[in-house]
């Protein structure tokens, strides 16, 4: 089997019971992404796969046949940092930095998902054409990824910071 | 501590209090607290590159050949004994190297507990794994060691037990019937009366009197613990996450049988530790299993594995009693009560600190007693009894204030002590009058209406309530420093010391950079591994002073070594230690700008890469001359759904007086961390533990509610910067405070905003209605 990760195509066999975030972590070396929970509740292990996030605890290895992963291993361009990194670094949006790769990876693609329109709970005007990403838009889309460290205000300020001037 | 020692403790504590200043090591204060260059300044963390890029190694992801995977099995009963255990189907699964239980694990010696001595690190004193008795419900049973963690999660699960189930205490209530008064409560009386608190309270004009009750908390680092272990022929090595790293590989040592040399333990990053990433089972279970199977051991607990073998915050039942004079002066302040503990641990929650150094009263009287459950041992966690002991004691002024119609700051101020209340000795440094009007103006407290249920937007009710923090100061003894200088102007700074987020190895280069008068990028801390010099603890709130004295030991001694070393044909020749200064990235003569050589041109001309200085820091004598402590005013703002009973926290502001502040940025990231771990402590978190059968029940993120994204406002911080003059750089601890009064803050608010007075944490929406 293989599967694309940050961009390169690698081969894989392993358990059919292994899950993608142990695939990366335990077999092939990639331990960016983090364990906090394995069952979905905390985010730490949040991967994008064809851009959209998910929890890589809850998913087999084996489903992603073929399918293009990022990890925060692939956020960075040619060695330069992302802008959000930089700005989770500005920002102080971390402090142990465990929770942090799937933090970004998150706000990766909820930057994302809220370009394409797609509403949130807190949104207020559903059929208005632009909804502003707002802090509390950035703190309801971003509630699945935990911080027990507390880096809540520094995470929602980096990404303002490097999304305010999105359209 | 025994009677004896406690005698012995305050004769020390009398003697060094009587002793003039100067007399005292570290006499004069640290002439870095007065500089304004590096020192405060908001500088971004040295590991934050690593951290952001996912390049940081944590203790499960070091890499090793031929690592061998383990799995658990917990007890389901509290107490009583396996009378039988069928492993054979575990052994007989896939991948499965080796099944580890009480009959076939090595023999080992109980962990020496922690506080015993200095390098005592055992959260409990039971023996591991060495016979077939059950002391908890969660006990580990069972270790299967297998290639893959998923072959050896499922042969755990084929594990067959029977147990024989004995009596147990699993509830508090039946617990407490039998409490008992410990010899002390950290080396402090369990119990300490002065005046008459019961006659006070009897002739006071004004009582508030009722009873607080706090539940059990986990620690819930979002990292799970973990280590990997290799044994590399009678050396042992653990990667571990770990707040404690010489007294691990100390206790460690002891339970082997091996000499504390033998055991290596290296944990430069840690993913979160708040109290809990200290020596537990795990890690000895590992080394055990490591040792028989004859392969190194990954050992990664599962959530539900950290819920049963990693301890936390115990539940408490306080009574604070306040008696008050016409004028809001105390006639007298009680505080007592209990808290659930085991035989074989040593964590009595201290929540009766605070009121022993908070308030001037006529008659003060306090008391801990500890109820013994047949339960997990519990531990500390993040501001171990302030944190609850605030909930009760500012919930109790609020009440007060209340009683009295005096505003509760107003009230505050009218107690304020001139001196240490129960120990007598002077204050270092407190400024908690100025927090509190600072804090005041930029939260706005004068729009607030002391009537409660006064303010309503729509279905929300909306309140404002305030809270005083505080934290001892404490330094600990044993930290000793390394500086090593080389002929490029380039110093690393050394010490086996921790960094979970803290900030440490950024604060200390800083404060290094500064000590050295050499520019911030010249300079390196390395930390985290037993093979650099020793360190401390990283509990308290106490390892940036532990390190800062060690740190200035270490120049004391590196000065005179780069004077000799300079010798006759340098700018300096003939000064003594005492008449040069650190600055422009060498040594200059104090008051004369001209005279000057720097390290590079000392160290060439001496033909030398490199000096070294090491040095041991002196004893904390500090601690016992003056009563030190970190103090907060704490400012929240809720609003309480009048139809749900939901409650969000809109506002909060933080002012602190904790010394000077070191880094601006950091610091401002762990005084938020600690209040919004304490929302979590008033709001939304628990353990919630099975009375009947001593299991906790919601072992789980999904269960277990930590505040999230939505649930945490912008928060405001501010503080003094007054320095101490008698700590290292001036800085007080800051890592604990933040969580303190939080719980009291926002009961009071909630008070505020509803009428409704919840004295029982956490304050869930089905008290609200
Ligand atoms: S590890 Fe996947 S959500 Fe927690
Ligand atoms: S930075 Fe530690 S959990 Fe988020």
């Amino acid at each position: 089997m293989d599967i694309i990760i940050n961009g390169r195509t690698i081969e894989f066999s392993v358990d059919p019971r292994t899950s993608l975030l142990d695939l990366l972590r335990d077999h092939l070396g990639l331990t960016g992404s983090k364990k906090g929970c394995n069952q979905g509740a905390c985010g730490a292990c949040t991967v994008l796969v064809d851009g959209e996030r998910i929890n890589s605890c809850l998913a087999l290895a084996v489903q992603y046949q073929g399918r293009k992963i990022t990890t925060v291993e692939g956020l960075a361009r040619n060695g330069d940092l992302h802008s959000l990194q930089r700005a989770f670094i500005e920002h102080d949006g971390f402090q142990c930095g465990y929770c942090t790769p799937g933090q970004l990876c998150s706000a990766v693609a909820m930057v994302d998902e809220w370009e394409r329109g797609l509403p949130s709970v807190v949104t207020q005007e559903l059929a208005a054409q632009g909804i502003a990403l707002d802090r509390d838009e950035i703190r309801e889309r971003m509630s699945g990824n935990l911080c027990r460290c507390g880096a809540y205000n520094g995470i929602v300020e980096a990404i303002t910071a490097t999304f305010e001037n999105l359209p | 501590m025994s009677a004896l020692k406690d005698t012995a403790k305050s004769a020390m504590q009398t003697a060094v209090r009587l002793t003039p200043d100067k007399w005292l090591p570290g006499a004069t204060s640290d002439p870095l607290m007065h500089k304004h260059g590096l020192l405060g300044a908001p500088v971004s963390r040295v590991d934050g590159a690593l951290k952001v890029q996912g390049k940081a190694r944590f203790a499960a992801e070091v890499a090793m050949e031929g690592l061998a995977y383990a799995g658990l099995v917990h007890s389901t009963i509290a107490r009583g004994r396996i009378a039988a255990i069928d492993t054979g189907a575990a052994e007989a699964a896939p991948g499965v190297g080796l099944v580890m239980t009480y009959k076939n694990a090595p023999r080992m010696k109980a962990p020496a507990l922690f506080g015993t001595s200095p390098s005592a690190a055992g959260a409990s004193s039971l023996p591991i794994m060495q016979d077939a008795s059950i002391h908890w419900n969660g006990q580990t049973v069972a270790v299967v060691l297998a290639e893959t963690q998923e072959q050896a999660d499922y042969a755990a699960s084929l594990i067959e037990i029977r147990y024989e189930v004995e009596p147990a205490v699993t509830s508090f209530e039946m617990a407490k019937g039998r409490a008992r008064r410990p010899e002390s409560i950290l080396g402090e009386p369990a119990e300490l009366e002065i005046g008459d608190a019961k006659a006070g309270l009897a002739g006071a004009a004004t009582v508030v009197d009722h009873i607080y009750r706090t539940p059990r908390y986990n620690h819930n680092a979002i990292e799970l613990h973990a280590a990997t272990i290799v044994w590399e022929g009678d050396q042992l090595i653990i990667h571990d996450a770990s707040q404690l790293v010489n007294a691990t590989a100390s206790t460690v040592a002891g339970v082997f049988g091996l000499k504390d040399h033998q055991v290596r333990v290296i944990s430069p990053y840690v993913g979160g530790g708040f109290g809990g990433k200290c020596l537990w089972d795990h890690q000895i279970l590992g080394a055990a299993a490591a040792k028989l199977a004859g392969r190194p051991v990954r050992i990664v607990l599962s959530r539900e594995s950290v819920f049963r073998l990693v301890g936390g915050r115990t539940t408490t039942e306080q009574r604070v009693a306040l008696g008050a004079n016409a004028d809001g002066t105390l006639a007298a302040l009680i505080h007592t009560g209990v808290a659930a503990m085991t035989t074989h641990n040593a964590c009595p929650e201290q929540f009766t600190f605070p009121a022993r150094h908070l308030y001037a009263a006529q008659n003060i009287h306090v008391a801990q007693e500890v109820a013994d459950l047949d339960m997990l041992a519990n531990t500390f966690m993040r501001a171990p009894g302030e944190s609850v002991g605030t909930f009760a004691l500012e919930s109790a002024m609020d009440e007060l204030a209340e009683a009295l119609k005096i505003d509760p700051i107003e009230l505050r101020r009218r107690i304020e002590p001139e001196k240490d209340p129960t120990s007598g000795t002077r204050f270092s440094s407190r400024n908690i009058v100025e927090a509190y009007a600072r804090g005041a103006e930029h939260f706005g407290w004068s729009r607030r209406n002391p009537v409660p249920r006064s303010q309503r937007d729509g279905e929300w009710l909306i309140g404002m309530g305030c809270a005083t923090a505080t934290y001892p100061y404490y330094r600990f003894p044993g930290a000793t420093a390394r500086i090593t200088l080389n002929a490029d102007g380039q110093a690393i700074v050394a010490m086996a010391s921790h960094e979970m987020g803290m900030g440490t190895a950024t604060t200390q280069a800083q404060a290094a950079a500064e000590r050295l008068a050499l520019p911030l990028e010249n300079v390196s801390f390395e930390y985290g591994d037993t093979a650099l010099p020793p360190g401390t603890v990283a509990g308290g709130s106490s390892q940036t002073a532990s390190i800062g004295a060690a740190v200035i030991a270490a120049f004391e001694e590196l000065v005179p070594a780069l004077l000799q070393l300079a010798g006759n044909d340098s700018p300096l020749a003939g000064l003594k230690a005492s008449e040069v200064e650190a600055r422009d990235g060498g040594l200059g003569k104090i008051d004369d700008p001209q005279s000057h050589e720097s390290y590079a041109s000392i160290l060439s001309r001496a033909g030398r890469k490199e000096v070294v200085a090491e040095a041991k820091a002196p004893m904390p004598l500090e601690m016992q001359k003056y009563s030190m402590h970190s103090y907060a005013a704490q400012f929240c703002e809720v609003r309480v759904n009048a139809v749900t009973g939901e409650a969000r926290v809109s506002r909060f502001l933080g002012s602190f007086d904790c010394g000077r502040i070191l880094n601006s940025k950091t610091a401002a990231s762990q005084f938020k961390g600690g209040i919004i771990m304490g929302l979590g402590l008033a709001l939304t978190e628990e353990t919630l533990f099975d009375e009947r059968s001593g299991r906790i029940m919601n072992p789980s993120l999904a269960e277990y509610h930590v505040p999230v994204h939505l649930d945490v406002p912008a928060i405001d911080i501010i503080w003094t910067d007054i320095p101490d003059p008698h700590s290292p750089m001036g800085a007080r601890g800051i890592g604990e405070i933040g969580i303190t009064g939080v719980g009291a803050a926002v009961a009071n608010a909630i008070y505020n905003a509803t009428g409704k007075r919840i004295r029982e944490l956490p304050i869930t929406l089905d008290k609200l209605l």
